[in-house]
């Protein structure tokens, strides 16, 4: 059907132009459903989006990297053909004030010498590591890619996609369980101990436990999030990272061009006030400038608070779930610091491009990241934090004039909850992005005096521009006790909510955050699934 | 013993993983580095320089070069502008696809013809009669192809030529970093890109600069390149981006007739999907009759591209407790195709997993009645050692076409 012949009132209209959003809504219109998409800011793509700061440079100003993006969306939506392209990273660099530091590249020969001069015991050991940590990311990915299983329910296909599960979990062999389980409650660092020595390589890949969450490298339950990145997939073959070409928000605009060939309409600048909602059932939505839009279904991609709270209303709600979406777990933890710069920075003891295709983990120890942590903890940024930079601008000219470069720096810790008060976070906006800035020239001497432009977003950033609440980069941490068939909350974890057609299909959903576009594409599929738009 | 390229002192430095093959008795380069992913995503992100000399290449000159190359190939190449290049098959009298290529009018009366063999006694024997003279040009011109979306940009700080003017399939002459070349729209990647022929035998022009005249091109492509992501790419990133594009390849997707010891292993152009290059309302061309035969009752065989299906390769792969096993590179051992129920209906010849469309796709031939788009059919698949049968769906090639391409 055609958009014309589907005049009338909306199927559904989904509040929020991130990718999720996006996806959900393609997908409901390619089953043939008319939908809008309201996206509050004036660029699609929520934290996955590109913007012009400053002229010619093109930044990604929140989301960097893709790893975990479903090949199945791909396949279904067709978004290589609406331009969606992603350039895989090839290295991952830590630099180390003193010496070359330790590079691993994607050819593995070369990796084990690079880690050998540090250890050549985990030099050897890192092939088994990474054939393990595949095992069990084989694992999580069926997991990611179905609806979480529902452990309150007698509908006989819940309880047997419990059991497949189960099975899959056992498939693994005993040790494999062994190691799963002991992953879920482990920190990044013990897990970690277990399999090496060196400092350099351990301190590294811990960090991947963090990201996202207010914990600390030492804190108990990293382990898993280790495995949530390690999966880093693309292709559906186990692979690494990559960039989005012309910055992250290429994938959103490439989800937005393929809703709108199967007829989804979607508009920016279109601040959503509140669910419109009658008898417990939502009937629509009230715009920001007043507008009232009616619509069988509504989908929020929006986070769980905001979503209840700001565009629901507590009172619409009964209390034992305002309750679980209270204790729901927000803790923003970061902020990004992107750069504009004229050269490229240099790093002692290392020439050319090679080792800078890919990104740079500033974590020379795990003492440092402990540190970085213990500020946190009372309520101040890291004075030296974990940075996660990348030059996208090396593999993809695109997005920046010939011969200049954007950096693009992910930092760890920035909490939210600041001891002078979130609000006060606007004050010490540039005072944290001189620490950034600082901590990275320790390693690149001169990169200050290469610096044309800067730009500083803390969780108050966040949580302001981009509607993620207290600034979280996943709509809510990625620990245990709010995935699966706890996220958002117990019993609500299908993407329904309490209130009859509002559906949710943000990284607040199973599987969560990152950007890989399965809250959308599975809260689509199960609301085709149940007749209901 | 296969001979170096004209760009070998370049490409030799470079090329780090010591992995070259033999292509048409010269040394090629395979990947620069271990892995050839990055020089794929060279070819489709940024831009990639691969050395593509060892493609015959032939000079027909004189009044009646139109009229023979109108007559040896299924092209009415006297309708061709100066400017221009084509891209089409030559055949046997019994309309066997003998060998493809390009043809470029350089002058009215000038054309370069490129081949995957050597066509030189084929030419010639078929140009008894006509006033024209073929010289094998192939060891004279060096050959770059440079793919990629910044080609174009790349080749705007290095040549005088107007590139936003030089539409698809058109060729110019130029100079590069002083020296005189051609550059050509054209390529096997089917993306944005060029290809660029140095004459080796002009010697070193001028005091400018150091070097060959081919190893200057080089060093201008490359230092041009720098700003724009280029990376020295080899035949393996070629071959994936060719599946892509839906090209075919002499020896690999079919056989020139002039080898083949059956009937069987001969292909006509409506076979090879290379229908759309024949044109038969014409003055006579070798093979004329028997295509303008098989065009009116139909092609046994035809040409299609097959996308394989991904959750079939998982449940394969799944039986073994395995994540499907794909390789990065293509493939080019050919796999047997059949219908719903089992039986034979056709060969896969060359596929790749393609990291752009997160697809597995092959090129093959099917019986004609299989060949409608969206058809379902099974190809063969191994694993673990084991034989399978995955489903795959019959698709119009190219499978990648972006917009770029042609813009
Ligand atoms: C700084 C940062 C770095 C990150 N880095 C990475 C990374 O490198 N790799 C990775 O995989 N993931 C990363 N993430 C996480 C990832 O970007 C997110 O999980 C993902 O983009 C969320 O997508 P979404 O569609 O679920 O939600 P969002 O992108 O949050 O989309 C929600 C949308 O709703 C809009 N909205 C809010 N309120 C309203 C309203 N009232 N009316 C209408 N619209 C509204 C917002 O403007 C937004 O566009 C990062 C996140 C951040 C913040």
């Amino acid at each position: 059907m055609n958009p014309a012949q589907r005049s009338g009132r909306y199927d559904a209209v989904v509040i929020g132009g991130g990718h999720n959003g996006l996806v959900c809504a393609a997908y409901l219109a390619k089953a043939g459903r008319k939908v809008l998409v309201l996206e509050r800011r004036h660029v699609l793509g929520g934290a996955a989006v590109t913007e012009e700061l400053h002229p010619g440079f093109h930044f990604s100003v929140c989301s960097y990297v893709v790893s975990l993006f479903r090949p199945s969306i791909i396949r279904d939506l067709d978004l290589a053909k609406h331009g969606m392209e992603i350039i895989p990273l090839e290295t991952a660099f830590a630099p180390r004030i003193d010496d070359c530091g330790l590079c691993r590249w994607s050819d593995p020969g070369r990796t084990r010498h690079e880690i050998s001069r540090f250890s050549a015991r985990d030099a050897e050991i890192y092939p088994e590591f990474s054939l393990t940590m595949t095992k069990m990311a084989q694992l999580v990915r069926n997991i990611i890619d179905s609806p979480a299983p529902d452990p309150t329910s007698w509908n006989p296909a819940e309880l047997f996609r419990l059991l497949r599960l189960g099975k899959e979990l056992q498939r693994g062999g005993a040790e494999s369980v062994g190691m799963n389980l002991k992953l879920l409650t482990m920190s990044a660092v013990d897990f970690l101990d277990r399999w090496f020595e060196s400092e350099v390589l351990k301190a590294v890949m811990s960090v991947s436990g963090i990201i996202g969450t207010f914990l600390g490298v030492r804190s108990p339950g990293t382990a898993y999030v280790l495995l949530h990145h390690y999966m880093g997939e693309i292709d559906g073959a186990f692979r690494s990272w990559g960039y989005s070409k012309g910055g992250t928000g290429g994938i959103s605009l490439a989800c937005a061009r393929a809703a709108e060939s199967f007829g989804a309409e979607i508009r920016t600048g279109a601040g959503v006030e509140r669910v419109r909602i009658k008898n417990g059932r939502a009937t629509g939505i009230v715009l920001a400038n007043g507008d009232e839009i009616e619509a069988k279904t509504v989908i929020s991609s929006c986070d769980p608070r905001l979503t209840f709270f700001g565009l629901v209303g507590r009172d619409h709600l009964d209390g034992d779930f305002v309750e679980q979406i209270e204790r729901y777990k927000l803790r923003g933890s970061s902020g990004k610091v992107n750069l504009a710069v004229d050269r490229l920075p240099r790093f002692h003891g290392r020439e050319g491009t090679d080792f800078l295709r890919g990104d740079i983990a500033i974590a020379p120890s795990i003492d440092y990241l402990e540190r970085a942590y213990d500020q946190a903890k009372y309520g101040e940024f890291s004075e030296r934090p974990y940075l996660n930079v990348v030059i996208p601008s090396i593999m993809d000219p695109s997005v920046a004039p010939p011969g200049q470069h954007v950096i693009s720096m992910f930092v760890q810790y920035a909490p939210y909850d600041i001891k002078e008060g979130p609000e006060n976070w606007p004050s010490k906006r540039q005072a944290f992005g001189d620490t950034v800035v600082d901590t990275l020239a320790e390693y690149c001497p001169g990169l200050k005096e290469s610096i044309l432009y800067r730009q500083v977003l803390t969780p108050w950033d966040l949580e302001q521009e981009f509607g993620l609440s207290e600034g979280n980069i996943f709509q809510g941490e990625l620990s245990l006790e709010q995935l699966l068939f706890q996220r958002p909350a117990a019993g609500w974890a299908r993407y329904r909510t309490p209130i009859k057609n509002l559906w949710m299909c943000g990284s607040g959903t199973h599987p969560g955050g990152g950007l890989m576009g399965a809250p959308g594409q599975l809260a689509a599929l199960s609301m085709l699934g149940s007749r209901q738009t | 013993m296969p001979i170096p390229s004209p760009f070998h002192s370049r490409t030799s430095k470079l090329c780090t993983s010591l992995r070259w093959k033999d292509w048409a008795g010269y040394h090629a380069v395979c990947s620069y580095r271990t892995c050839h992913e990055p020089e794929y995503f060279a070819f489709r992100h940024a831009a990639g320089l691969i050395d593509v000399t060892p493609l015959f290449k032939y000079e027909v000159y004189g009044p009646d070069a139109a009229a023979l190359l109108a007559r040896i190939t299924v092209r009415d190449i006297t309708k061709l502008g100066v400017g221009r290049v084509t891209y089409l098959c030559w055949c046997d009298d019994d309309g066997k696809v003998v060998d493809d290529g390009t043809v470029s009018r350089l002058e009215e009366d000038y054309f370069r013809v490129t081949a995957a063999e050597p066509s030189l006694s084929w030419f010639e024997r078929m140009a008894r009669g006509y006033q024209v003279t073929i010289e094998d040009s192939t060891q004279r011109w060096g050959a770059l192809a440079l793919q990629g979306p910044n080609s174009r940009d790349i080749l705007k700080q290095v040549s005088d030529a107007d590139m936003d003017g030089l539409g698809f399939f058109r060729v110019v002459r130029a100079q590069l970093d002083g020296v005189e070349a051609f550059i050509s729209r054209t390529g096997y990647t089917g993306d944005l890109g060029y290809e660029i022929w140095v004459d080796t035998s002009a010697g070193s022009p001028g005091s400018a600069g150091s070097g060959t005249a081919a190893e200057r091109v080089y060093d201008a492509l490359t230092e041009a390149g720098r700003n724009f992501g280029l990376l020295p790419a080899g035949l393996d990133a070629m071959d994936v981006t060719r599946i892509e594009a839906g090209f075919i390849m002499n020896g690999v997707d079919y056989f020139s007739a002039h080898h083949c010891l059956t009937e069987m292993r001969k292909s006509s152009p409506y076979e090879l999907g290379l229908g759309w290059t024949v044109k038969l309302d014409r003055g006579p061309f070798v093979g004329q009759a028997a295509l303008a035969r098989e065009k009116r009752a139909g092609s046994a065989r035809l040409f299609v591209g097959l996308d394989v299906a991904w959750t079939d390769l998982e449940r394969v792969f799944a039986g073994y407790g395995l994540p499907p096993e794909i390789s990065s590179a293509a493939w080019r051992d050919g796999r047997p195709v059949y219908d719903r129920d089992g039986r034979w209906i056709g060969q896969a010849t060359s596929g790749a997993w393609s990291p752009v469309l997160k697809k597995n796709l092959a090129l093959a031939q099917l019986e004609a009645s299989f060949a409608t788009p969206g058809e379902r059919v099974e190809i063969e698949l191994t694993a673990e050692y084991r034989r399978h049968r995955v489903t795959a769906t019959v698709v119009k090639p190219p499978f990648f076409n972006p917009p770029r391409k042609r813009a």
